[in-house]
C-alpha cells in the first residue's frame, strides 16, 4: 500500500456508494421541482404532469430535497470517505450502516408525506402551519443518523492523536470535523424545536405553539446549516483542488485557522434572518449582524489563500506575469473534469459572498429580505459552489467507491459551465426582480405575471421571464452530469487488485507552519458556546416577553384552524 | 504568515470594519434603523386608523389568510404612519415599494415601523412570507394623494 491509497472494506465501499446513488435520484426529483418552479412562476405552465397544480408543494420538496437531503447524505459520505482515508483507520461499520439506514427511512419519510401532499410546509417548516407528523419524524431521523456518523468518527480521531503524539491532524480531518461540530450544536436547537414544540403539537399532545419562539430556534439552526452545506465544499477546496491544479496549498495555517474561525462564529449569527422579526431587540439584531461579519473574514482568507494556491499551480504549469497563472490551468482538462467543479464553484461564490454581506448588512437587509433576491442570492452559495463541489465529489467518490472508471468525462467536464451559466441567468432575474419588489416562495403565474390579475405587475415580467431561462440551461447541464454519473454507475467495473485501492487528490502545503494553537478544537467550542449563550440569551427573553398567546396548528388550505 | 497573507489579512478586516461604520452611519446620522422590540402595545384583532396629529397616522394592520385588513390606505402627501402589523393566523410579512419598511407579521406578536410618504403615487405591498394556498393573491397598497380630505381605508383591492 503506497501512501496515498487506503483499502476500505466492502461493506463500507457498499454503503458509501449507497449514500451517494439515493440522494442523487432524490436530488433530480428535486431539482425538476425547480424547473417547474420557473415555470410556474412565469405562468407558462398552471399544472405538471408529475406533481400536479400545487406550485408550494413543489417548493417544499425542491428546498427539502436539495437543500436538507442531499446536502447531508454528501457531507455524511465525505466523512466516511476522508476521515478513515486520512487517518489510516477503518470505520465501525456497524454503525456506519446504522446512520446510513437512519438517514435514509427518514429522507424516505419526509419526501413521503410531502409527495402525498401532508407537509406542504416548505423547507423552513414554520408553524403553525402544521405538517404530517412523518414529517418531522422523518427529518429527526435525517439528523439523528448523520450525528450517528459523526460520533462513529470522533474514537478514530481521539485514537489517532494518542498514536501520533505532536503531529498535525490531517487537514479534511479537521475540516470534516468542523463541518459536523457546527451541525451537531446548530441541530440541537432544532431538535429542542421538533422534540418540545412541532412534534407533541402535530400530534395533538399540546394545544399551541409560540409561533417566534420556534422561528428563533429555527434560525439557531438556520444559519449555521448554510455552513454546513458550504464547509465540506471548502474541504474539497483545500485539500483536493491546489493538487488538481498541478500546485500546492499556499498555506497550511491559514486553512485550520479559517475552520476554527468558522467554529466560533457559525452560530452565534442567526437573528440576521430576523432583522425584519418583531420582538427581537434591534441592538441583539445588530449583534448578530456583528458576528455575520466575523464569520465573512473565514471566507475573505479563503479567497486569498485558494487564489494564491492557483496562482502557484499555474506559474508551475508555466504561467508567466502578473495574470499569465490564470490561463495555465486545466479548466479544459477532461482528465481532471473535477477541478472544473471546484473552479466555477469558486467563481460563483465571489457573487455569492457579496450578497451575503449585502444581506448581513442590518437596516440594508429591508430592500431585500424576503423578495426574490434572497433565493437569487443562495443559489449562488448552496445551489452554486455547494451544489458543484457536491457533485464534482458524488462522482468522484461514486468512481472510487465501485472502482470504475469515470464515463463520458467530455459530458462531466462540459456540465458544470452548463450549469454556471444558466445558473448566473437566473440569479440575475430573481435578484433584480427581488430589488423592485418582487416577493420570494410565491407563485407570480397565478397573479402578479398574469395580465388579466387585478395584481398584474408588468415591470417584473422581463425579471421572471429571464429566471426560465436560466432554470431551463441549470436543468439541462444537471441533465448533462447525470448521463455521466450513471453512464459511470451501469458501466461494467474493473476487479483488478489495483482497483480495490480507493486514492484522493490530497495536497501538500508550500507554506507549513506549525500553528500550534490550531491544533486543538477544544478552546475554540469553549468559546463558541460563550459566544452563542451571550448572543442568544437576550434573543431568547426578548421573544419570551414580548408574544403572548399560542397559536393552533393550520393547514395551508383553509384560515380556519385545524382544532 | 507571509507578508502578502498579512495584507490579505489586514485588507479583509479593514473591509468588514467600513462596511461596519456604514451600517452604523445610517442607523445613528440617517435613522434607518430595523423594527425592534416592543412590549407597550396592547394586543389588537381588528384593524385601525386614526390621525395622531395634523400629517401624523397610526395604522393597526391585521394579516390574515389572505388578505392584508386595511388592503387599501388612503393618505395625503406628507402623512407619517406609525405603523402596527400582526397576524391572525399563520406567518405573513410585506414590503412596502420604495419606502424602507419591510415587516414580518407574525401571531402572538406585534411588529411596527414608521413610514413617511413624501411622493404622491401607488405604494403596492405583497406577502412576501409563504403563507398556504392562495399566498400570491395577498396583497395591498397605500394610495397617496395630492389633495385629499379625509384618509380613508378599504378591506377590498
Amino acid at each position: 500500500m503506497t501512501t496515498d491509497t487506503f483499502r476500505f472494506t466492502k461493506s463500507i465501499k457498499n454503503l458509501n456508494a449507497v449514500l451517494i446513488i439515493i440522494p442523487m435520484v432524490l436530488l433530480f426529483i428535486g431539482i425538476y421541482g425547480g424547473l417547474m418552479q420557473t415555470m410556474f412562476r412565469a405562468g407558462i405552465i398552471q399544472s405538471d404532469p408529475f406533481v400536479g397544480g400545487d406550485y408550494y408543494k413543489g417548493l417544499t420538496f425542491h428546498g427539502v430535497l436539495n437543500a436538507i437531503v442531499f446536502t447531508t447524505f454528501f457531507a455524511v459520505a465525505l466523512g466516511n470517505a476522508l476521515v478513515p482515508y486520512s487517518l489510516r483507520k477503518h470505520l465501525n461499520s456497524k454503525i456506519a450502516w446504522t446512520s446510513g439506514i437512519l438517514m435514509l427511512v427518514g429522507s424516505v419519510m419526509a419526501a413521503i408525506v410531502i409527495l402525498i401532499g401532508e407537509a406542504t410546509v416548505l423547507y423552513t417548516f414554520y408553524p403553525p402551519l402544521k405538517a404530517h407528523p412523518l414529517f418531522y419524524i422523518g427529518l429527526t431521523l435525517l439528523v439523528v443518523g448523520s450525528w450517528v456518523a459523526f460520533f462513529n468518527w470522533v474514537p478514530m480521531y481521539l485514537q489517532w492523536r494518542k498514536e501520533n503524539e505532536g503531529k498535525k491532524t490531517p487537514m479534511a480531518v479537521v475540516g470534516m470535523f468542523t463541518t459536523f461540530i457546527i451541525w451537531f450544536i446548530a441541530t440541537l436547537a432544532v431538535a429542542v424545536e421538533i422534540l418540545f414544540m412541532l412534534l407533541p403539537w402535530s400530534l395533538g399532545l399540546v394545544d399551541e405553539v409560540n409561533v417566534m419562539l420556534a422561528r428563533t430556534l429555527f434560525w439557531f439552526f438556520g444559519h449555521p446549516l448554510v455552513y454546513f452545506w458550504l464547509l465540506p465544499a471548502y474541504v474539497m477546496y483545500y485539500v483536493f483542488m491546489p493538487k488538481l491544479a498541478g500546485g500546492k496549498l499556499y498555506s497550511d495555517m491559514a486553512g485550520r485557522l479559517v475552520f476554527m474561525l468558522f467554529i466560533l462564529f457559525s452560530i452565534p449569527v442567526g437573528t440576521h434572518h430576523q432583522y425584519m422579526d418583531p420582538a427581537i431587540g434591534s441592538q441583539w439584531k445588530l449583534l448578530h449582524g456583528v458576528f455575520t461579519f466575523a464569520v465573512a473574514l473565514p471566507s475573505l482568507i479563503t479567497a486569498f489563500t485558494l487564489a494564491a494556491s492557483l496562482e502557484y499551480a499555474g506559474k508551475k504549469n508555466g504561467g508567466k506575469g502578473l495574470f499569465g497563472w490564470m490561463w495555465k490551468l486545466p479548466y479544459f482538462d477532461k482528465e481532471k473534469w473535477f477541478f472544473a467543479y471546484l473552479i466555477l464553484g469558486l467563481i460563483i461564490f465571489i457573487f455569492g459572498g457579496i450578497g451575503g454581506i449585502i444581506n448581513a448588512s442590518y437596516q440594508m437587509n429591508t430592500v431585500v429580505h424576503n423578495t426574490a433576491w434572497v433565493p437569487g442570492h443562495f443559489h449562488l452559495t448552496v445551489a452554486g459552489p455547494v451544489l458543484l463541489a457536491f457533485l464534482g465529489g458524488s462522482l468522484y467518490l461514486v468512481g472510487q467507491f465501485m472502482h470504475k472508471k469515470i464515463r463520458l468525462k467530455g459530458w462531466a467536464l462540459i456540465s458544470p459551465y452548463i450549469y454556471t451559466i444558466g445558473l448566473f441567468i437566473m440569479s440575475y432575474g430573481l435578484k433584480f426582480g427581488g430589488l423592485l419588489g418582487m416577493p420570494r416562495r410565491t407563485n407570480t403565474g397565478a397573479s402578479y405575471a398574469n395580465p388579466d390579475s387585478v395584481l398584474y405587475q408588468p415591470d417584473w415580467i422581463f425579471y421572471i421571464d429571464i429566471s426560465v431561462v436560466g432554470g431551463v440551461i441549470m436543468f439541462i447541464g444537471i441533465v448533462v452530469y447525470l448521463v455521466s454519473f450513471f453512464g459511470t454507475v451501469f458501466s461494467k467495473g474493473e476487479s483488478t487488485e489495483e482497483g480495490s485501492f480507493v486514492t484522493f487528490p490530497i495536497s501538500e502545503a508550500y507554506h507549513d507552519e506549525p500553528a500550534t494553537w490550531l491544533r486543538n478544537f477544544k478552546p475554540y467550542i469553549i468559546i463558541a458556546v460563550i459566544l452563542i449563550v451571550l448572543s442568544y440569551t437576550p434573543v431568547i427573553i426578548d421573544v419570551l416577553q414580548a408574544t403572548y398567546g399560542g397559536s393552533p396548528p393550520y393547514s395551508p388550505n383553509s384560515p380556519v384552524p385545524l382544532r | 504568515m507571509d507578508k502578502s497573507e498579512k495584507i490579505a489579512l489586514i485588507l479583509s478586516g479593514v473591509m468588514l470594519v467600513v462596511f461596519f461604520i456604514g451600517i452604523m452611519y445610517a442607523a445613528i446620522a440617517q435613522d434607518i434603523d430595523v423594527p425592534t422590540c416592543i412590549t407597550d402595545m396592547e394586543p389588537f384583532e381588528t384593524d385601525t386608523l386614526f390621525q395622531t396629529g395634523p400629517d401624523t397616522y397610526e395604522l393597526q394592520m391585521v394579516a390574515r389568510m389572505w388578505a392584508f385588513q386595511p388592503s387599501v390606505v388612503r393618505l395625503p402627501v406628507g402623512s407619517t404612519v406609525d405603523l402596527y402589523v400582526t397576524s391572525q393566523d399563520i406567518m405573513h410579512g410585506f414590503k412596502i415599494e420604495r419606502r424602507n419598511v419591510n415587516l414580518m407579521a407574525i401571531p402572538g406578536a406585534i411588529n411596527y415601523m414608521r413610514v413617511t410618504f413624501d411622493e404622491p403615487g401607488e405604494y403596492m405591498f405583497a406577502c412576501h412570507e409563504f403563507c398556504g394556498a392562495a399566498h400570491h393573491t395577498m396583497a395591498g397598497r397605500f394610495i397617496i394623494e395630492a389633495e385629499l380630505d379625509e384618509p380613508e381605508v378599504a378591506e377590498a383591492l
